[in-house]
C-alpha cells in the first residue's frame, strides 16, 4: 500500500499540473473559438498563413516553441518586458508561464476540433436566422455556439489533456522548479533522473493515466449530453 | 409594392432581371437554373448584385448606385427555404418565436396563436425539429417566418422537397395564410398547378431574364410558351367559375364560355379558378364528340398549327369561345387526317383524370388518407 501513497511534494506537482492545465484551457478557449470561427467561416487574405501559424506548435519540436516563448516572454523579451512594466506580470519561471506554454501547445488541437464542428454546421442555418432578424453576433451566440458545443467540449478536453502532458516547451520556458513550475511530467522526469526514483515515477505515471482517462470519459459524457438535446438528427 | 432590378454575374450564370410585384402572391416561375432562387436571395439580402436597386414600399433595400445595402437582419423579409432549415437545437416553439425576439415591439403585428392554428402545428410545439415529418417541418418553417411579422414573405419552392401527398397537405395552409395575414408573398415554383392556384401575378424567368409577366392565364397562354419543344411541359390555363358540386361523384363542374369543365374534388361554389391543362391531355375532334367517357368538351377554332417537319407531333393552338387559349399535342398524322388549319372549328376534349386537383383552390381530394 505504501507504494501507492503520495508524498506532499508529489501532491504539489499534481495540484500544480491540474491548475496549469485548467488555466491554460479556460484562458485559451475564447481565442480558440474565435480563431476556429475565423478559419471556418472567414474569407480574408492570409488565411492559410494564420492557419499555418496556429498549427506550428503541433509540428515544431516543443523545445523550439519553449525557446521562442523564452525569447518573447522572458523578462528581457519584447513582450515579457512590456507585460512586466505595464501590468507587473512576470511569466518566466512562474506557473503562469507554464500555463502559457501549455496553452500554446494545446491551441492547435483545440482550434482544430472547434473548427471542424463549426464547418459541420449548415451555413444556411445562419442565413435563416439572419432573415428572422438576428444580427451576425446573435447568430453566433444562438446558432453557431450551441451547435458547435460538442466540438468545443472535445477541443477543450484535448487542450486540457495536452496541457497535462506538456513537457518540452514548459521545461524550456519556465524550467523545473518544485512548487512553482514542476508539473507532473517534469516531476516524473526528475524522479527518473534520481537513483531509486523508479517508485515515484511509477506512482506519478499512474496518476497521469487516471487523470487523462477521467478527462476523456467526462468529455464523452458531456458531448453526448449536449448532443442528446438536439433530438434525432435532422 | 416591390420594385426589383438587378444585374449579377456568377461563373456560368448571369442574371439581369427587373420586375414589380404588388400585394397578394407573386409567383416567380421558370425552369431550374433560370435564376428564381437567386432573385429570392437578392431580395433577402443573402446575395449582392454587381448593380441593382430593390425597394419595398418606401424602403430602399439596395441601391448599388448609392453604395447602400441593408443587411438581411434589417430587411424584415421572411424567407421559407426549400428544406425548412429549422434550428435543430431548439424546440418547435422556440423556433417559432425566434424571430419575435428581434422584431421591434411595435411591429409585432402577427400573433402566435392564429399562426399556430392556421398552420395546424399546435400539437408539435414541444417537439424537436429532428422528430418532425417533412410536411410538418415545412409548416413550422412557414410559421417561423410569419411570426417575425415580415413586410414581405419569400417562399423558395417550399413544396419541392415533399411528395405529392404532403404537397396536398400544405397548399391549403399557404392559401389560408395568404388570405388571413395580408402579407405580400413572392413564391418560387416550377409547378404550373401551384402557381395557378396561389398566385395572382406571375413573373416568368428564363436564363436569368424576365420573359413574361402577367396573370397566370396570360403568362401560361400559348403565345408565351417557351417549353423548347418538350410537349410534356406545354400547358394552358383556363379561367372558369365553380358552378355545381357533385358530392356523390366527388367532382365539381366549372362554368366556362366554351363549355362545362369537369374537375376532380369539391371546390367552393362561385369561386373563380384557373385550371392548368397539359397539352398531352387534350384531344381534338371535328364532329360531334359522341359517346365518350370524357365529359369536358370545349368549343373553339384552331388558330395555329406548329409542327416540326420530321417530328411525330404537332402543337395545335385552339382559341376557345370566350377567348381562352388551349394547346393540344396531337400526332402530325391526326392533324393531317382532320385537316387542322387556322380557322377550322374544333372541339377540345379534356379528361378529368388528367387534371391535377392540387392546382385547384380548396379542393379536398376524395381519396386523401388521414
Amino acid at each position: 500500500m505504501d507504494a501507492l501513497s503520495l508524498t506532499p511534494e508529489e501532491w504539489t506537482a499534481i495540484g500544480l499540473s491540474l491548475r496549469v492545465a485548467t488555466v491554460a484551457t479556460l484562458a485559451s478557449l475564447p481565442l480558440g473559438i474565435l480563431t476556429a470561427l475565423l478559419l471556418a467561416r472567414g474569407r480574408f487574405p492570409g488565411k492559410s498563413l494564420v492557419n499555418a501559424l496556429v498549427h506550428l506548435p503541433l509540428v515544431l519540436p516543443p523545445v523550439v516553441t519553449g525557446y521562442v516563448l523564452l525569447v518573447l516572454f522572458g523578462r528581457r523579451g519584447p513582450i515579457g518586458a512590456w507585460l512586466e512594466s505595464t501590468f507587473g506580470i512576470v511569466l518566466a519561471f512562474r506557473w503562469t508561464g507554464a500555463a502559457l506554454a501549455c496553452a500554446v501547445m494545446g491551441f492547435p488541437l483545440m482550434v482544430r476540433a472547434v473548427r471542424l464542428s463549426i464547418e459541420a454546421i449548415d451555413a444556411r442555418l445562419g442565413e435563416a436566422a439572419g432573415t428572422l432578424g438576428a444580427s451576425p453576433a446573435w447568430v453566433f451566440l444562438t446558432v453557431t455556439l450551441p451547435l458547435a458545443l460538442p466540438g468545443i467540449i472535445a477541443g477543450a478536453v484535448l487542450c486540457f489533456a495536452k496541457a497535462l502532458g506538456e513537457f518540452g516547451a514548459t521545461i524550456t520556458f519556465v524550467s523545473n522548479i518544485p512548487g512553482e513550475t514542476q508539473t507532473l511530467p517534469s516531476a516524473i522526469y526528475n524522479a527518473i533522473q534520481v537513483p531509486g526514483g523508479d517508485a515515484i515515477a511509477f506512482r506519478l505515471s499512474v496518476v497521469a493515466v487516471i487523470i487523462a482517462l477521467a478527462a476523456l470519459v467526462a468529455s464523452e459524457w458531456l458531448a453526448r449530453r449536449s448532443g442528446n438535446r438536439h433530438g434525432a438528427p435532422a | 409594392m416591390i420594385r426589383f432590378a438587378c444585374r449579377l454575374t456568377r461563373p456560368g450564370f448571369a442574371l439581369d432581371a427587373a420586375f414589380t410585384a404588388g400585394p397578394g402572391v407573386t409567383a416567380l416561375f421558370g425552369p431550374s437554373g433560370s435564376g428564381k432562387s437567386t432573385v429570392i436571395r437578392l431580395l433577402a439580402g443573402l446575395e449582392r448584385p454587381e448593380e441593382g436597386r430593390i425597394t419595398l414600399g418606401d424602403t430602399v433595400l439596395l441601391d448599388t448606385a448609392r453604395r447602400m445595402a441593408l443587411p438581411p437582419h434589417r430587411r424584415r423579409i421572411g424567407l421559407v427555404f426549400q428544406d425548412a432549415l429549422l434550428l435543430p437545437h431548439l424546440s418547435v416553439k422556440a423556433n417559432l418565436t425566434y424571430g419575435r425576439w428581434f422584431t421591434p415591439r411595435g411591429e409585432r403585428r402577427i400573433a402566435f396563436d392564429p399562426v399556430v392554428e392556421v398552420l395546424g402545428i399546435g400539437h408539435l410545439l414541444d417537439r424537436r425539429p429532428g422528430t418532425l415529418s417533412g410536411g410538418e417541418r415545412q409548416r413550422v418553417a412557414i410559421g417561423r417566418a410569419l411570426l417575425a411579422s415580415p413586410r414581405l414573405l419569400l417562399m423558395d419552392e417550399p413544396l419541392a422537397s415533399l411528395d405529392q401527398a404532403r404537397r396536398q397537405e400544405i397548399l391549403p395552409f399557404i392559401e389560408r395564410l395568404r388570405d388571413a395575414f395580408a402579407i405580400p408573398v413572392v413564391y418560387v415554383s416550377h409547378a404550373v398547378e401551384e402557381v395557378t392556384r396561389l398566385a395572382s401575378h406571375v413573373v416568368r424567368l428564363e436564363a436569368g431574364r424576365v420573359v413574361a409577366t402577367g396573370t397566370p392565364s396570360e403568362v401560361f397562354a400559348a403565345g408565351h410558351d417557351r417549353s423548347g419543344g418538350d410537349r410534356f411541359a406545354l400547358r394552358s390555363v383556363l379561367t372558369a367559375r365553380v358552378k355545381q358540386r357533385l358530392p356523390d361523384y366527388g367532382i365539381t363542374l366549372l362554368d366556362h364560355p366554351a363549355g362545362e369543365i369537369v374537375v376532380p374534388g369539391l371546390l367552393p361554389l362561385g369561386e373563380e379558378v384557373g385550371v392548368a391543362i397539359r397539352a398531352t391531355d387534350v384531344a381534338l375532334a371535328r364532329g360531334p364528340a359522341g359517346d365518350l367517357s370524357t365529359r369536358t368538351v370545349l368549343d373553339g377554332a384552331v388558330t395555329r398549327v406548329e409542327a416540326d417537319a420530321s417530328g411525330p407531333f404537332a402543337t395545335v393552338t385552339v382559341t376557345l369561345t370566350g377567348g381562352d387559349v388551349i394547346v393540344a399535342a396531337v400526332t402530325r398524322l391526326a392533324a393531317a387526317a382532320l385537316d387542322l388549319a387556322p380557322g377550322v372549328p374544333v372541339k377540345a376534349l379534356v379528361k378529368a383524370g388528367a387534371i391535377d386537383e392540387s392546382g385547384l383552390p380548396g379542393a379536398v381530394p376524395p381519396s386523401q388518407p388521414g
